[in-house]
This record gives structure tokens, sequence and C-alpha cells, in this order.
């Protein structure tokens, strides 16, 4: 059930810092965005308030609207957990819970929602871990520790964890940052296959990356330290890397940036 | 793991290491890193000596009270150490001893948890700064002050609640009272878990702090309310930290002396009802007899000690065990 992202004028503050400024753009479903721009641009924040993450830190809030299909996250009475519940994150590191065995952790978003049979969670997690291509890695050792995998493998795990209960929207940020090159293109190859099923949005320093995986690709940038992130132009990823329509862009991803 | 299948050939040998290389491989071919070595070295050595010492010393002077004793020194329920043959035994004193600590753990941890969390995870930061001081004064406060403190005003207090707890749940046994001073097992029970709350409050605290964010962030990322992100996220990573904190406390509590001799009425004899005076402790009995004990009377007393010893010991190594046993689940490697 994936569903299309839509967000007008969204403004984001840390306390008194504006983080990012006056952001609109559409996600289609069931595509790939990828999110490039260098360091404390608000890619990153960007993203955490499309799952209200970002209200975890103190301070934090926003202006302005993201819609996913007709409902505002935003809108009152809407409660950010619910929010979350939607829109599933994978983070920069691998973060399996470390008491939690391997089918644990899969079945952990389930067991938090309530609504589901007790039947139901062996297949559901046998069906995530498949979808995150870790299943014939971990068939064997569902009760083992998650923490006991390799950097890669918990990633993968992070994935089946996030995609076990279904979200309309996958949120990566930076997913493959702390991998080697191996696991890196286990995940890509993963990213173009939950596609089929989620909207996907994935931040990212790898413009090789950006490139490979997506379908649209966002430049964000920043006047100056301090500054507020601001949207510089989204675009088909084909066109971002060969025919930017902002000088900006074309100097980012050529590499004369600054 | 993806890095199994290279390891089908047998690696090649080592060469052995020479006495030259070991020492360099300790760090220990500089001088400054000798003395450093020598140092700490010295002191692990020194601290099992001490505790040698001090076992050897007990188990003498125990065995020799111990040899005279007509009475079984485990069961017994008497300390006659004047007559002659003397007669005395640990039951009541390891009976008193373990049900005052139990009381104050039961009562004790749970509350310090609650307060740890709710400064970690719930107060505001202005707020959990002032609580968190307050918690660290309590820990000061010497032990004879909360034994006066709950001589003079704990121990009336307790009038009320003994009669409550007499009316609902006197017929039980456990909570049955005859009107006598509430100078009981619980009334000390619950003092003790007054003087144990701050030390597992702070270790708990501390623990419950270094959760990383990204455990957190993990359970509310997939629509975790924050006690749910407590429940799968703090407490696990917690738990063997609170543990070792109970234990802490566990250790104070076993041996409390001033405030149990201050406030409870002791007598040899175990009493089915918490809420009736009498009973007695390891260190409450030791203190209460020692002025004005005999040579030989001072070495029953030592056994007694003996006994809270290696109780101690036990405690300490079930906690450990229990920690060991989940070492795989633990956050330490994550």
């Amino acid at each position: 059930m994936a569903k299309r992202i839509d967000v007008s004028g969204l403004t984001a503050y840390y306390g008194s810092h504006k983080a990012i400024e006056d952001i609109s753009m559409t996600v289609e479903p069931r595509s790939v965005t990828a999110f490039i721009g260098p360091s404390g641009c608000g890619k990153s924040t960007f993203l955490r308030t499309l799952n209200r993450m970002h209200e975890v830190t103190a301070g934090g809030r926003v202006e302005g609207k993201v819609l996913l299909d007709d409902e505002d996250l935003y809108g009152t009475g809407i409660d950010p957990v619910s929010v979350r519940r939607e829109v599933g994150m994978v983070f920069q590191r691998p973060n399996p819970f470390p008491t939690m065995s391997i089918f644990d952790n899969v079945a952990a978003g389930l067991r938090l929602n309530g609504n589901y049979k007790k039947s139901e969670l062996a297949d559901v997690v046998e069906r995530s871990l498949k979808g995150a291509n870790l299943w014939n890695e971990v068939k064997d050792r569902l009760n083992k520790p998650g923490s006991g995998l390799s950097g890669g493998q918990q990633q993968r795990l992070c994935i089946a964890r996030a995609i076990a209960v279904e979200p309309n929207v996958l949120l990566m940020d930076e997913p493959c940052s702390a991998l080697d090159p191996i696991s890196t293109l286990a995940i890509e190859d993963l990213i173009g296959e939950l596609k089929e099923r989620f909207t996907i949005v994935i931040v990212t320093h790898n413009m090789q990356q950006a490139a490979r995986v997506s379908d649209r690709t966002a430049f964000f940038n920043l006047s100056a330290v301090g500054q507020p992130g601001k949207l510089v132009e989204i675009d088909d990823t084909e066109r971002i890397f060969s025919n930017p329509s902002v000088q900006a862009t074309e100097d980012y991803i050529s590499g004369r940036f600054g | 793991m993806d890095t199994t299948q290279i390891a089908d050939a047998p690696p090649p040998t080592p060469p052995t290491p020479t006495a030259e290389q070991k020492r360099a491989a300790r760090g220990a071919t500089r001088p400054g890193d000798r003395i450093f070595l020598g140092l700490s070295r010295g002191s692990g050595i020194l601290l099992l000596v001490i505790m040698a010492a001090i076992a050897g010393f007990l188990t003498y002077r125990a065995s020799l009270a111990i040899s005279k004793d007509e009475g079984n020194f485990l069961t017994t329920f008497e300390w006659n150490t004047g007559v002659n043959p003397p007669v005395f035994g640990i039951a009541v004193l390891a009976y008193g001893t373990i049900i005052s600590s139990i009381i104050a753990m039961i009562i004790a941890v749970p509350i310090a948890v609650a307060i740890a969390l709710f400064l970690t995870h719930y107060a505001p930061r202005r707020l959990s700064g002032p609580i968190a001081y307050v918690i660290d004064l309590l820990a000061a406060v010497p032990s004879i002050v909360y034994g006066l403190w709950g001589a003079l005003v704990l121990v009336p207090y307790m009038n009320g609640l003994f009669g409550w707890l007499n009316d609902y749940l006197g017929w039980t046994g456990i909570f049955s009272w005859q009107n006598g001073a509430p100078r009981s097992m619980l009334t000390v029970g619950i003092l003790l878990a007054i003087m144990i709350l701050p030390i597992i409050t702070n270790v708990s605290r501390e623990v419950f702090r270094q959760v990383p964010q990204m455990h957190e962030e993990a359970a509310l990322a997939l629509g975790a309310t924050r006690w749910e992100v407590i429940r799968m996220a703090v407490l696990p990573f917690g738990r063997s930290g609170v543990i070792s904190a109970s234990m802490l406390g566990l250790g104070r509590a076993l041996g409390e002396t001033m405030a149990v001799a201050t406030v409870l009425s002791p007598d040899f004899l175990i009493h089915t009802s918490l809420l009736d005076p009498g009973g007695g402790t390891f260190a409450q009995n030791i203190a209460s007899k020692f002025s004005e004990a005999t040579e030989f009377g001072r070495d029953a007393l030592i056994a007694s000690g003996l006994v809270l010893f290696v109780i101690t010991l036990l405690v300490n190594g079930a906690a450990r065990a229990i920690i060991a046993r989940r070492k795989e689940y633990s956050g330490a490697n994550a």
C-alpha cells in the first residue's frame, strides 16, 4: 500500500534555529527518491519531518504541510506515534535491538501494534526476512541475538523489521554509509525490489548510489553555515546527473562545489 | 557471517614468542610502563591478600568459638555465651537479616527504577537536576541519623500502618499484630528501603542514561509510545545494570548496623508475623553485644560475622551469574 507524499511550504526548527526553509515536493508512490547535498544542508532533518522523528529532538517543530495521500501528518489530532507506524525508517547505523533475538526484532513492530494473530507471526517474520533478502542467512538461528550478525546483515534485519509492519512509506537515512561495498550492493539491490511495494525516500552522500537506485533526485544546499537548508531542485535522476537546470547542482555533482 | 567460507586451510602456526617479545606485548619495556604495571598488579594482589586475611581471621576466631558450642551453631535459637557450656546459634539472626533485606528490596527496587526512569525519560531537564541532587544528598546521610529518625519519627507513624495491615491482612499470619511497639522486622525493612533507595536510584539512572540514542530511535520509528520505548529499548539494555545496582543496595541492607540497632527491639525468636517486635540481624546483634562480651563471646560474635560474610559473597555470586547468563543479549556487544 504505497502512498504519495506531498510536501508544501515546510519549514523546520530546532528551538530558535531554522534548519530547513520552505520546502515543497511530491514523491510518487512506488518510486525511489534520493536526497543529496552537502553535510548540514538539512536533508536528514527533512527526512525526519516525514515521519515526525525530528520532534524527538528537544525543540523540534515544523510549519507547513506534509500530506500522505490526503492525510496531513501534522493535522490537529494526529498522533506522531501513529504516523511512525505508517512511515517506517531505517537509520544510518544498523540498530537492531541488542537484547532481542532475530525473530523478536522482526516481530517487534507487530507486537507493538497488537493487531496480529499468534499463528501469523512466524509467517510475517519469514516473509519480511525474505523481503529483506536475509532469510537464507538467518533461518537456522532465528532465536540468536541480532547483534551477532555482520553490519550488512544487521542493516537488512532493520529493513525487515521496518517492512514487517507494512508501512506506506520507507525512509532511509544513509543506510549504507556504515557498510562495506558488498553489503552496500546487497542493500541497493534490495531497494530496487522494495520499490515495487513501497514509496522509498533515501538520503545518501554517495552520488553514484543516488544515480544507481533512484528514479528522482532532490538536491539540497545551504547558502552559508548557520543558514537554513533549502531544496535547490528535484528532477528525474537521469536529468539531474546529466543536465541539471541549476548551476549549483551541476557544480555539486561534478565535484566543483565550494 | 559473510566471512566464514575462507577459513578452510589450517592457519600457519605462529612462531613461539620469546620472553623479550612477551614483555613487549605487555607494554613493559619502558620504565614508565614497568612502574605502572608493577603498581596496578600490586594493587590487585593487595586486594586479594586483604580478602584472604579477613577470611582467615574470621575463620580462625570463629572456629575457636564454634568448637565449644553445645548447641547447633546453625539452628539454635539462643545466644548464651556467658554460661558453661555455651549455647548459641545464628538461626534467628540469619532469618532476621534476610527477611529485613528482602522487605527492603521489594520496596526499594521498583521505586528506585521508577525514579530513575522518571529522571532520565520523563522529567524536564530543569527538574531532573535538582531531584538527582536531593537523592545524592540522601545517600550522604549517616546511618545513625537514619536510625534516630527511624526511632523517633518512623516508629510512631508505623502504628497506623500496622493497625491497617492487621485489620485487612491479619488473617494471613504474616501481618497480624499484638499491639506491641512497632519496632519489628517490617519497620526495619522499610527503614532499610529508604536507606538503599539512593544508591539503587543513582546507579540505575546512570545506566538508563547510557542507553544509546539509536536504540530508542529504533523503537520510536516503529511507532512506539514513550512507555513502549522504555519497555523495548531502555529496560532490556539497563537490566544487568539494575541488577548490579540492586546488589549494591542489598549489600548495604544486609550489613546495616546502627539504624537497625536503633529501631529494632531485639529478642532471640523467629516471629511468624512481620509486625511483632523482636528478632535480630547479624550486624545489629554484633553491635549491641560486642562491647560487653567476653573474649569467648567476641569469638562467637565473629563466627556470626563469618556467616554474614559468606551470605554476602553468595548474593554477589548469584548476581554475577544472573548477569552472565544472558550476556550475549546484553547491550554490551551492540
